[in-house]
């Protein structure tokens, strides 16, 4: 059981991490939406679970994420700059060509295992590292962060069939559950639900939680040792999330602000709903 | 004699870092299972995973030899090849088989007539095509040796001309000649061999070459053959665009050598399918037919 001084400790943590990702939704813009709402899965993961640190990053026992919906990677540099493995510096170089962060991740950046941005791609990477992983007899896990919009894509499903024949029991595919892909809420456009039984009918032990809660989070990432196949962590979030003036918003996909927006949302982030905010003033470009 | 599935048995045997894949194509490596146990991976008829999940092995070290029909490795998976291999240059080498002419009698979902061009077009990717099966495993360990993707076009007849050792990225000089020179590649030497013998038998003075590696390209070989041959002619299975003759007019021009330059491709169509020997015939790449091509070429 998680006690309170961890579950605080995890809270300020990606509160942290949302005050590096604010930022970069100006002067270009970002996913801010899908960002915010992976946060604290990721969190979480980064933070208490994975068998990741600066000293074994490529490391061959490491364990593996890997970012298949992409859009979110500023959530991977909040992270990655509050782990130490980047200067948090360096992200006042978004969308700079002198450096390496941009809207997708890549693997200049220390920590990401892999490049993404193409959705439906790394389900089958993930597979191809959990195979070899067992081959070698290691230890270690491969995770595999999808977004719900990517699960249009038939290579996941394709993936799906492959993971359960092969019996890659570690191997856990997160889906973060927020329900809107870039235009719209997934159920107006390709209904997903329900995504239990179907996750459950391709073979693979299937959990669903609020993405927002470390404590269910460690419960379900606790549930995944011993299972004879992949599993499924459906994480049920909220697009936006920390920001009540863009949650759950349709049009707060990607989001480009002036400067005095971000400052408004920073204090909104900060100091809680109520701030002085009026979220209908907030341009997207 | 060394044939494709023993040599690949015997390289993985020797080196772990070899896996073999298939989309549930396993005409050539039948036997493998066996041999390989946990190192011999088929995903069922998913281009697509295979090709990422080769991705993902090449990532942990391995080098994943691929096996597809050349239509769906190419194209179902194209974006699996050219974002997760092709962008992580990572060492995935891709076993193309029955590419070109060789799909014979499948008809056209099977033709794989555009696959030199848009493999080439991946930064970094190799691309060969060996004339037939020496050829193969005389080229084959340099191809698997290099930390690059690569494209082969499988090509498993038995050879007609006895090879000359494989110097990766050259092109292999067959015979010399004045009146033209044969530029070609894979399946298509075959009849470029007898369609010489023809020509020769006729009075020309014909050059060939078997191309062996389109990219690299050799092209130190095409700088000096201008000079002594009066003209190229191309002859491949493949689509006129984006192929060997592409290649070579990229070559020329960017070099600024100016030389009489003829082709025999496929020209914005597919080809009829059939009995391997009937489709030749109806689409005039039977050595008498070549014949006829290239002695008007070389008439004008």
């Amino acid at each position: 059981m998680m006690n309170e001084e961890k579950l605080v400790q995890l809270q300020q943590f990606a509160k942290r991490v949302r005050n590096h990702i604010v930022p970069m939704a100006s002067d270009g813009g970002c996913f801010l939406g899908a960002s915010l709402s992976a946060v604290d899965l990721l969190t979480y993961l980064y933070v208490d679970h994975l068998n990741l640190h600066k000293g074994n990053l490529r490391d061959e026992n490491r364990d593996y994420l890997f970012l298949s919906k992409g859009h979110d990677v500023p959530a991977l540099y909040g992270i990655f700059a509050e782990l130490g493995w980047i200067e948090a510096d360096r992200l006042k170089n978004h969308l700079s060509t002198e450096d390496h962060i941009y809207w997708h991740p890549n693997r200049n950046i220390p920590g990401v295992e892999f490049h993404s941005g193409s959705l439906g791609q790394l389900p089958s990477v993930s597979i191809g590292v959990a195979m070899d992983i067992i081959i070698r007899g290691g230890e270690n896990r491969v995770y595999c962060v999808m977004g719900d919009g990517e699960l249009n894509e038939g290579s996941c499903w394709e993936a799906f069939l492959v993971a359960n024949a092969y019996k890659l029991d570690n191997l856990t595919f997160i889906i973060d559950r927020n329900n809107f892909q870039a235009n719209m809420a997934t159920e107006d456009l390709i209904p997903l639900e329900s995504l239990v039984e179907k996750f459950e009918s391709f073979g693979m032990m299937t959990q669903r939680i609020d993405g927002h809660d470390f404590m269910a989070l460690e419960k379900a990432f606790s549930n995944i040792k011993g299972q004879t196949g992949a599993q499924v962590i459906i994480c049920d979030t909220v697009r936006g999330k920390g920001l009540p003036s863009i949650e759950a918003r349709a049009d707060r996909w990607f989001c480009n602000f002036s400067q005095p927006e971000i400052q408004e949302l920073l204090v909104e982030l900060n100091e809680g709903f109520g701030a002085n905010l009026v979220a209908e003033t907030l341009v997207v470009r | 004699m060394m044939t494709y599935e023993k040599l690949l048995e015997k390289t993985a045997l020797e080196d772990d870092r070899f896996i073999v894949m298939t989309a549930e194509n396993r005409a050539l490596v039948r036997n493998l299972p066996a041999s390989l146990g946990n190192r011999f991976i088929d995903t069922g008829i998913t281009e697509q995973t295979m090709l990422g999940a080769a991705a993902g092995l090449a990532l942990r070290g391995r080098k994943p030899v691929v096996h597809a029909l050349s239509a769906f490795l190419t194209m179902r998976a194209f974006e699996f090849i050219r974002t997760s291999v092709g962008i992580a240059n990572l060492p995935v080498k891709l076993s193309s088989f029955i590419p070109g002419v060789l799909s014979d009698g499948n008809g056209p979902t099977h033709q794989a007539i555009e696959d030199i061009s848009i493999m080439r077009g991946i930064p970094g990717m190799e691309v060969f095509a060996p004339a037939d099966e020496e050829d193969l495993v005389e080229m084959l360990p340099q191809i698997w040796a290099t930390e690059n993707p690569s494209y082969v076009r499988i090509n498993t007849r038995p050879a007609i001309v006895k090879h000359k050792p494989y110097v990766f990225g050259k092109a292999e000089h067959i015979f010399k000649g004045k009146d033209c020179t044969i530029l070609t590649y894979g399946f298509m030497l075959e009849e470029s061999v007898k369609a010489h013998q023809l020509l020769s038998d006729l009075g020309y003075q014909v050059g060939l070459v078997n191309l062996r590696n389109l990219k690299p390209f050799d092209g130190d070989l095409i700088s000096k053959l201008a000079t002594q041959t009066s003209c190229f002619i191309t002859i491949e299975d493949h689509f006129l665009t984006g192929g060997l003759f592409s290649i070579l007019a990229e070559y020329l021009v960017k070099n600024q050598i100016l030389i009489p330059t003829h082709s025999i491709a496929f020209e914005d169509r597919w080809f009829k399918p059939g009995r391997l020997s009937e489709v030749l015939i109806h689409e005039g790449l039977d050595a008498k037919s070549l014949v006829e091509k290239i002695q008007k070429f070389i008439q004008k």
